[in-house]
This record gives C-alpha cells, structure tokens and sequence, in this order.
C-alpha cells in the first residue's frame, strides 16, 4: 500500500493503524479484541500484535492494532491514532508506537496530559471524560467509552460494534448491556472530531475470511495432517500454541502432555513416533537448544518428528516477547555430526497451517525430524485472513507389514533411501532403533562402512525426495532478486508492491523450505539476476551467509538485517530497497 | 498378536545379538531374568518394547527379541513415556544404569515417578560408570577412589529407593542379579501392578569395582514382602543396609492415563471457531 496514496476525503483510507492503551485492568486488550472482531465484521482485513510491561500481572499494555481494506500481514511504520484510558508508565511504548506526524492522541483530562515522548511535532490531541462517562453508567468501563469514541473515528458501523462486543464480551454475564451503552456513549463524543480518519468502504463479502493467531493455525494444521501426541514444556512464545492443542487434541483423538523439560518434552515425541504415533512438540529458542541432541538422535535412528520453534530475541533468555529470525543458524547447523534433516518456515499467519501441515507430511514420508521456524510476531499476532490454503497433506508413513520371505532389515538401503519402518506390534519385524552408527538390520556397527553407506542413505532421502512447488513463493519478475524467509515476506510483499508502483522491477523469493535448500532450482531464480539482496530479522545475517555458502552463482548480493524487538516495516523496506536500487 | 498358539520359553525373548559386556557381568543376570518375566507372562516379544539410554546396562535392548529403542544419554525414561502414553497396548520396559537414571537422567526419574505412566523401570545399579571405564556415580561411595575423583566424590550417595518413594514411584523393589529366579518375580511383580514401577538391581561390576562380586554372599533375599503403607516403606528403605531383596513398597495409585476420544477424525469445530 506504500506508495499510493492511503487517505483522501472522498474516499477515506485504505490503511490505518491505532494503539489502545492503558495501565493493567484498565481492559485495553478486551478493548483490542472487540475492534479486531468488529472490523473483521465489518469486512476488513486487520491485524493485532500486543506488548505489555515486564510485571506478570497489572502493568501497562498496549493493543496495536492495523486496519485495512486488503490482507495485512505487517504493521506499519507509523500509528495514526493513540487511544489510552491512562497515560501511567505509557513513555515506555515510546519506541514501540511511533506516531505520524499528525497522529491524534486520545485520553482522559482527568488522567493528565499525554506524555512528552507522544506530543512532539503535529500530533494533536482531544480530551474525552472517559471516567465520569463511564460512572453514569451502571456497570460502564472507561475502555469502551475509549472504544467507542475510536470506532466512531474511523467510521466503523454500529452494529458491527455491537457484534463484536456480543462475540467477545457475551459469555460474561452483565458486562454486555453496560458495555453497549459505554460504546455508544464513546461513539457520542467522537461528534465534531477532526475528520480524516475514516476507512475508505470495506472490500465486499467478508465471508470465508477466518481470525486467528499463527499459533492457533500452526496447531490447526499439525492435527489436520495427523499428530496425535504432543509433548512440550511451557515457554514464550510457543505456550499458546500448545494451549489450543492442549483443548483440541482429546478431541481429535489425541493427547498432549506437560513435560518436565525440553529435554524430556523431545524424548517423549520420540517414543511416541517410534511407537506409530505422529508426533510434535513446539518450543521456543532455549528450548531448541537443549532439544538438540535428540533431534540428532531422530536423525539416526530416522524417527519422524516435527519441532515448532516460534523464535524469539536471542541469545539466551532474550526478549521473549519479541521477535527475531535468530534460530536459522542452529536449525540448520546445530546437530552435531552430519545429520540431514528439514527445516521449514511459514510465511505468513496463515501459512502456518499449511506449512506445519507440510512439515508433519514431510517428516513423515522422509522419517527424519522437521524443524519448523515460526517466530513471536507470527505465532502471536491475531488478523483477519482470508480462509487459509490447506491443501491434504497428511501423515503417511512408509511401515512394514509382516515379511514371511526376506528377514526384516530396519534401516535397509533402498533406492529412495527410505525404508519401511516397523511398528511395535507387528511381529517378526522387531528391531532396536539406534543412535549408535548401525547396519542395515538395526546392530550397533563401527565399521566404517556401514557408517558410510547409513550416512548416503539418509543423505539420499532428501536428496531424491520431489518437493513440488511449495518450496518457495515466487512472486512478481525483474532483475532484482529479493529473497527472504518467515514474517518478513508480509513487509516485503507490500514494499515491493510500492516498488513497483516506483518503476522498479523486482521478484520476490519466500523460502518456505530451508533445509534441504532447493539450490538449483534458487540458482536458476537468480541466474539472470543483475542484483540479489537477502532480507532477514537477525543481527548477522544468517540466511545471507547460508545462501552465500551453498549457491553458485555470479550475480552480486547483498545483505540487508536488523536484529529483533522492532520488526521491519514496509515503507523502511521500501526506502533501503529504494536506496539500494540506485547503489 | 501372531495368530497360532505359542508355547513362550525365556530363550524366545533373546536375540543373536552377542552382548559386549565383560565375561561375569551382572548385567546377563538381569537379561535372563527379564527373558524369564516375559516368557511366564507369556507376552508376545512384538508386544514389549525395551527403551534404554546409554551406558553398559543400557545396550540390553538389542539383546532382547523385542522392539528396541536404544537413546541418549540420560532420557530413557521419557522415551519410555511418551511411547506408552501413545501406545498403552504395549508392554513398556525402560531400562538402564546409576549414571543414566540417576545423574544426567536424574530430573527424569523425579518426574516418571510422580506421572506414575504404567511402565516398569529396572536399574542396574553398579555404583560406577563401567562404559567410560570407571568414574564414579551418583551411588558411588563418598570415598571410593578413582582417577577422576582420587580422593573420593566427598558427596552423599544418592538414594534411588527413598527419591522413588518421596517422588510417588507405584512399585518400589529391590533385586539381585545372581537370583535370576527371584529377580524374574520382582520384575513380573512390577509389570503387573498399574503405574510407575522401578526395580532396583544391584548388579556387579567385575571390572572397575571386582569387591561387588562379594554381592552374593551378603544379599538377603525375600526380605520383604509387599506393603501398601507409606511410612513402613519409608522405614524399610531408611534402615536397610541396600543389601536387603524384595518389593518394599506397592501403592494403589491409579496410573497416569489422559483421556483420549476414540474417534481418530478431526471435528469441525476445531477450524469453525475460526470462521467469521
């Protein structure tokens, strides 16, 4: 949408971003929640992401929250609106929401003034009583006023309003009726507010369209493809995750259990997988990192599994309620030895559907570990998307039956390097699985040729295995080449489009698949490239590196990063690519 | 599971697989008696799984006719759970050392025993880590010498029996691997009783700790008879020498079990919820 023009008065605007605010208990995220359903209701597209102060309890939060009339999967550079019920502790998001230059702030006088940090160059402000607005009605809360003087800005309908409160606020017994009321009383004092804020018309039929979390869809789409054990150790930001599966699983035949660590979270996965059971844990990057022996472990005992790492700062504890792209190093290089394994990433919220969904099919079919990197923004951001791609991937593993003839070798080379795996159960085709180099029938080997010729074996499944073409999104042409991965696609896609718009003529490769890369097929992509430039959320450059390592080619390129806590944005993407355009 | 009727006999249980233990190596005691267990149980060997982590003990899977899992260092007990929790039709056995089970596995053990998942656990315990050829364990005597701690751990030996306890263990027992015979009762006796069970075996290192072959002249067989008394176990495990055989303690609690739907299909609301 960068590089059109997003307001006029005629037809309003087809972008716009607000934050609600607000000390803890103040409902700024319920608040958050009814304009997301409401817009979705509406017929919009629209995205939440949320931060809050250290405290686990009562401190300061904030709602973010885009608008728009097409699928949104970034926010944008700037906010238009600030809309808090208090400003106590607010300078701490100074960083966090940084305002257009006109953006209007919206608070309470008989809460202060807005802090410094929000009030410099345009911004402008109105004072509504939200306090006593709210105590003239039994039951009434200062979010809704808030909420209701925002929506009217932005032109939302009423009934669309009243909805969203039903959806959100109905199971509660008492709160909707004076919630309703507050939300009018808000609407009532939006009257004769600067204009210029209102939507242009909502794009026709929101039906089809869902609301979820790239958490939720990820869950959604491992149970669609057939995990029915889930094993995993709560941690930021990937416990969401696990607390939809926790609900959906029993439901679907299937059961998760809290374990006592990553360590044992990994180990469980892998009994469950040895014994038939697709099986999955998701973790977050120190969780990844004591997984790491295991997973080697699933390598060579070649014992399929799929591991969601939702990426957070690193290194160490980090920030983990911030994203960064920082774990594709260790997911592609971190088992020790040479373990051929997947590596995957979805690249967009409702991309993790289909792309977990792929995971579990692939692990499966090649009877190797899965690595699926998601990160904060994507797994817990919440957006109105069109109804995600879903194509059936499902779990399909190659078993054996019972052979009469041939005796039963485990880990026998066949052309496609996969060979049939054993269920417990079946009899005469009993095996011992091993981390210890082996031969063919599963025994303990430290002769070197049998190391080799496991070694190719599990090389030769990936190596041989048909991808399709769900290993990248390539989208539009041009001599330059921008390629990324993950939750920097969404920025990138709408950059590109303001790109454009500016003349430039540029494609787009998204890696969905990152390990084993798809390197011919990258080099043939880029063959008649003048320029190729990396995109990525890490402070060194990872996939950068990765690429300049395993690709052969002549064309120059370029690394353009930043470390996490503040993602990219379309028009800063759009400026470097602009700036790099001309070097 | 194979259709005709099969007479099972312990040798059925075994595989081809030649054993790298030291020739007098308690660890073949608890081979024959876990083959002995199985054969009057009279479970099929595709119906068992042997888990294991690493360390001398630990490579008995492989000698075994039954599905196998040999790890990582330290996480046989997880893997042991997660496949019975996916798989409860199957008859889990994880196997294993003091190093395994007790040191890098140690937060495990704590945990298996409050799940109480229906799995039987046996330790061979030799007090020393016999793979990487003799350094001490966690039930290493505080002053047992070696190159690695010449002067002794000077650290409290841990106790596997009370930890059990402590931590809600179902089963606790104590076996000896030159009683093949009673040994074979403690673990069908562990098999049997629903919940966590953990079988400690005092199993000789010929090795690195040749004064354990004294073992057999100073174990108490069937010095203990079942109770489902807390504290009396409590008493049995705190005024033991180690040396004293049998099931100290099995409680009735009911085993770990998650409820699962029977039907394996996807429901519609599960994507429903996010339809607008």
């Amino acid at each position: 949408m960068q590089g059109e023009p997003t307001s006029s008065p005629v037809t309003g605007l087809s972008s716009v971003s607000v934050v609600l605010a607000g000390s803890g208990g103040a409902g700024v995220m319920t608040a958050g929640n009814v304009l997301l359903e409401a817009a979705a209701l509406s017929g919009y597209y629209a995205l939440m992401t949320r931060s809050s102060g250290p405290q686990i309890r009562g401190g300061e939060a904030a709602a973010m929250i885009r608008i728009a009339c097409a699928p949104v999967e970034c926010m944008e550079g700037s906010f238009q609106v600030l809309a808090a019920v208090d400003w106590d502790n607010m300078q701490r998001f100074a960083a966090e929401i940084p305002l257009a230059g006109d953006a209007l702030l919206v608070g309470d006088p008989a809460r202060g003034d807005p802090p410094g940090a929000f009030t410099v160059g345009g911004t402008r402000y109105k004072g509504v009583e939200l306090a006593r607005i709210a105590k003239e009605i039994t039951g009434g809360r200062a979010n809704m006023v808030l909420l209701g003087h925002l929506a009217a800005l932005l032109g939302l309908p009423d009934d669309a309003l009243g909805q969203a409160a039903g959806r959100v606020l109905g199971s509660r017994p008492g709160v909707l009726e004076p919630s309703l009321a507050a939300l009018a009383a808000g609407r009532a004092t939006a009257v004769g507010s600067p204009a210029g804020l209102q939507l242009a018309p909502a794009p026709a039929c929101p039906g089809g369209r869902w609301l979820l979390t790239g958490n939720e869809a990820a869950g959604l789409g491992a149970i669609k493809a057939g995990v029915r054990f889930v094993a995993a150790y709560p941690i930021t930001p990937a416990t969401e995750l696990l607390e939809w599966m926790s609900a959906a699983l029993p439901e679907s035949g299937g059961v998760l259990v809290q374990a006592e660590d990553e360590l044992a979270s990994i180990n469980m996965v892998i009994g469950s997988s040895f014994g038939g059971v697709p099986a999955l844990t998701a973790t977050s990057g120190p969780g990844l990192a004591l997984m790491m022996e295991s997973i080697g472990l699933a390598v060579a005992a070649e014992v399929p599994l799929v591991v969601i790492d939702v990426m957070r700062v690193g290194p160490s504890t980090g920030i983990p309620t911030k994203s960064e792209q920082g774990d594709l190093n260790i997911a592609i290089h971190g088992l020790h030895g040479d373990a051929p394994h997947l590596v995957l990433a979805p690249n967009g919220l409702g991309d993790c559907l289909r792309t977990t969904r792929w995971a579990v099919h692939l692990a499966e079919a090649l009877q190797t570990p899965a690595l699926v990197l998601s990160d904060q923004f994507l797994g817990q951001a919440r957006a109105v998307v069109d109804r995600p791609e879903d194509p059936p991937f499902c779990a399909r593993r190659l078993t054996a039956g019972q052979p009469d003839s041939e005796e039963y070798r485990r880990y026998r080379v066949t052309p496609t390097g996969v060979s049939p795996m054993a269920i417990p159960g079946t009899p005469r085709s009993a095996y011992t699985a091993d981390g210890l180099a082996h031969s063919e029938d599963g025994t303990p080997s430290s002769q070197a040729a049998d190391h080799l010729a496991q070694l190719r074996k599990r090389r030769h499944k990936l190596e041989r295995h048909e991808f399709g073409e769900l290993w990248a999104d390539v989208e539009g042409d041009g001599e330059l080449v921008v390629i990324t991965f993950g939750s920097c696609t969404g920025p990138l896609r709408e950059a590109l489009a303001g790109a454009r718009a500016r003349g430039l003529a540029l494609r787009l490769v998204s890696l969905r698949l990152l390990a084993p890369l798809q390197r011919e097929r990258l080099e043939h992509l880029v063959a008649d490239a003048s320029r190729v430039v990396v995109v990525e959320q890490n402070p060194d450059g990872q996939l950068y590196r990765y690429l300049r390592s395993e690709l052969d080619v002549e064309v120059p390129m370029d690394s353009l990063h930043k470390p996490g806590a503040q993602p990219f944005h379309p028009d800063e993407l759009l400026d470097l690519l602009l700036q790099w355009s001309r070097t | 599971m194979s259709g005709e009727a099969v007479v099972h006999v312990p040798g059925h249980y075994k595989s081809a697989v030649k054993p790298v233990w030291c020739p007098g190596c308690g660890d073949f005691g608890v081979l024959n008696a876990l083959a002995k267990a199985l054969a009057r149980m009279a479970v099929a060997p595709e119906d068992v799984a042997v888990v294991s982590g690493i360390g001398c003990s630990s490579r008995i899977p492989a000698y075994t006719s039954c599905y196998g899992f040999h790890g990582v260092h330290g996480r046989a007990l997880p893997t042991g759970t997660g496949l019975k929790i996916a798989r409860p039709d199957l008859t889990v056995i994880v196997t294993g050392g003091d190093g395994d089970g007790y040191s890098i596995g140690g937060n495990h053990f704590l945990h298996a025993c409050r799940r109480n998942v229906d799995l039987t656990y046996i330790v061979m315990d030799n007090r020393v880590y016999g793979m990487t050829k003799g350094q001490p364990s966690p039930t290493t005597e505080t002053h047992w010498s070696s190159k690695l701690a010449p002067h002794g751990t000077g650290l409290s030996e841990f106790h596997p029996m009370a930890i059990a306890l402590a931590s809600g263990a179902n089963f606790i027992a104590r076996g000896f691997t030159g009683d093949p015979n009673g040994l074979a009762d403690l673990i069908v006796s562990a098999v049997e009783t629903p919940g966590f069970s953990f079988v400690e075996v005092l199993s000789p290192c010929v090795t690195f700790r040749p004064e354990q072959k004294d073992w057999k002249k100073i174990v108490t067989p069937g010095s203990f008879t079942a109770t489902d008394d807390a504290a009396e176990a409590a008493r049995r495990i705190f005024t033991d020498d180690g040396l004293h055989l049998g099931v100290l303690y099995a409680g009735t609690r009911p085993p770990y079990g998650p409820p699962i739907a029977p039907a394996a299909t996807v429901p519609d609301w599960l994507e429903e919820v996010f339809s607008l």
